[in-house]
């Protein structure tokens, strides 16, 4: 059966081209970017010429840019680093309620170690109030850390108000922008962050390398200790390969994002339209245009999500769903339960998350399958009678 | 590389696909009501009793893939059994049934022996005082 991914949030696949260009640096130019000989000087040639492109991507300067194994390492490097370096400062962290597992796990664990956070509510759309912002800074707050969109609804919040608030309180700010770089425009400057993460496996690139930008005269503590790589702020050898794939994928992106954030953005309202239309008792979450270009996260009333997403696996139809019956805890995303989602609605929510090779067939299939699918799972519902 | 990679066994699957036993039994004589829609299963189990033997069972089922699979298997052993065999039927048999579940989804089968237990209580509730008057 041909295969219909849509869970591209989740991760991509690899571009062709990223893997052409990684593939010499496994073999012909192997070296170890520390060494002196030619072999060395070559790869860390290929590592700065990939630094100069990401940060050349989110308006930085080449040395603000250390390469991680990705955006989780990126996140607790941010935070970490950051909390560390200015504890004597202050133990205070404000963040939201929807953030990655990848900040929001760091927090508790900075918690245990002493530290005090704010985790923010949002809206019913998953936005943040930047007067929240505000009000919560204490004069021991030492960082601010906002994701740049959600990864599960899709929305994107008002960062640059946010970073305005931060600089004017002098205050470091961090931003995960895992889910934009590559796919809307990024810029380090106009959003007024200290700090941001990014993924290279979200944008085509390569599993196992991201990158966090790090604004001049940002004290935090190094996160690996070892070897002087990355001006001694992340030791150990670099994943060559990976950096390069990482590189190349940028500069596809940037070739491409603007047309192809139009063509999802279109793919995306068809899809939202579509399944609005067709199901009854459906809700989109997330805001309607404070959205990434490609996310459609619904909740559908009466049935589980696990259960549309077997059955949509049984089509060759890959999604995603908040429900959490696939993992230890039982308890659904706490991304829709912040925005005020009834438990139930928040297991049956589905994600379907779009990229470069959606076609409008493949949007079709979903809005004719999905339908039968709901209803064939109504049928068998607790839920439904009593309604 | 292996053609399918499924969490879940072919039996469940089949069970997952082609539920048996779907829907509600008409006065039945007794019903469990069990889950909650925090943890994402609610299981409603009917049975209907003849002469101490569980003559037919329905369910409707809210949950996973697991769920609906060990809802429908439940109701399949447990035809025909008397009552007292069916309070018999462990959480442990139902999954083994079914060739296994992974073992984040064994909580569903606890929860397709728990409304079993839960309409036959139902059952002897209703039945036992008429049977002593």
């Amino acid at each position: 059966m041909r295969k219909i991914y849509l869970d591209y949030a989740a991760t991509t696949p690899t571009h062709p081209e990223v893997v052409k260009a990684m593939l010499p640096y496994f073999t012909e130019a192997f070296g170890n970017p520390s060494s002196i000989y030619f072999y060395g000087q070559e790869a860390k040639g290929a590592i700065e010429e990939a630094r100069d492109k990401v940060a050349d991507l989110i308006g930085a300067q080449n040395e603000e840019i250390v390469f991680t194994s990705g955006g989780t390492e990126a996140d607790n490097f941010a935070l970490e680093g950051v909390a560390f370096a200015k504890e004597s400062k202050g133990n205070h962290i404000i963040t939201s309620s929807i953030e990655h597992h990848a900040v929001i796990e760091t927090c508790k664990f900075l918690e245990r170690r002493g530290f005090r956070v704010t985790y923010l509510p949002v809206d019913e759309y998953g936005l943040v109030a930047p007067d929240d912002v505000k009000r919560a800074i204490t004069d021991k707050t030492i960082l601010i850390s906002v994701m740049q969109a959600n990864n599960e609804v899709g929305t994107i919040e008002p960062i640059a108000e946010i970073g305005k608030i931060a600089r004017e309180a002098g205050i470091y700010f961090h931003t995960d922008a895992v889910q934009t770089v590559g796919h809307i425009p990024v810029d380090v400057n106009g959003l007024g962050v200290d700090l941001l993460s990014i993924s290279a496996h979200k944008l085509y690139g390569p599993k196992g390398v991201g990158a966090l930008y790090i604004r001049k005269g940002t004290k935090l503590i190094p996160f690996m200790h070892g070897g002087e790589q990355e001006r001694r702020r992340r030791a150990s050898t670099e994943n060559v390969p990976g950096i390069v794939g990482f590189s190349k994928a940028i500069e596809l992106a940037r070739q491409e994002m603007t047309e192809e954030a139009e063509r999802l953005t279109y793919l995306r309202d068809q899809l939202i339209k579509g399944l609005l239309g067709r199901i009854d008792h459906i809700r989109l979450n997330g805001h309607p245009i404070k959205r990434l270009p490609n996310n459609v996260n619904i909740s559908v009333d009466y049935v589980e999500g696990e259960s549309m997403l077997l059955n949509l696996d049984l089509e060759g139809i890959c999604a995603s769903t908040g429900s959490a019956c696939s993992s230890s805890s039982l308890e659904p995303s706490h991304v829709l339960v912040a925005l005020g989602l009834s438990p139930e609605l928040a297991h049956g929510s589905l994600r379907f998350s779009l990229g470069k090779w959606t076609t409008e067939e493949e949007i079709g299939q979903v809005l004719e399958v999905l339908p039968k699918i709901v209803a064939k799972l109504r049928a068998m519902s607790p839920l439904l009678k009593s309604h | 590389m292996r053609d399918v990679w499924s969490l879940y066994s072919d039996k469940v699957m089949e069970h997952f696909k082609n539920p048996r036993n779907v829907g509600e039994i008409e006065n039945p004589d007794g019903i469990g009501h069990v889950g909650n829609p925090v943890c994402g299963d609610i299981m409603e189990l009917y049975i209907k009793v003849n002469d101490n033997t569980i003559v037919d069972a329905k369910f409707r089922t809210f949950g996973c893939g697991a769920a609906i699979a060990t809802s429908s298997m439940v109701t399949e052993m447990v035809k025909g059994k008397s009552i007292s065999e069916a309070l018999e039927i462990s959480n442990r048999a139902v999954a083994e049934a079914l060739d296994g579940l992974p073992p984040i989804k064994m909580h569903c089968s606890v929860l397709a022996e728990e409304a079993l237990k839960s309409a036959i209580e139902d059952y002897l509730a209703k039945s036992c005082p008429t049977k002593v008057a």
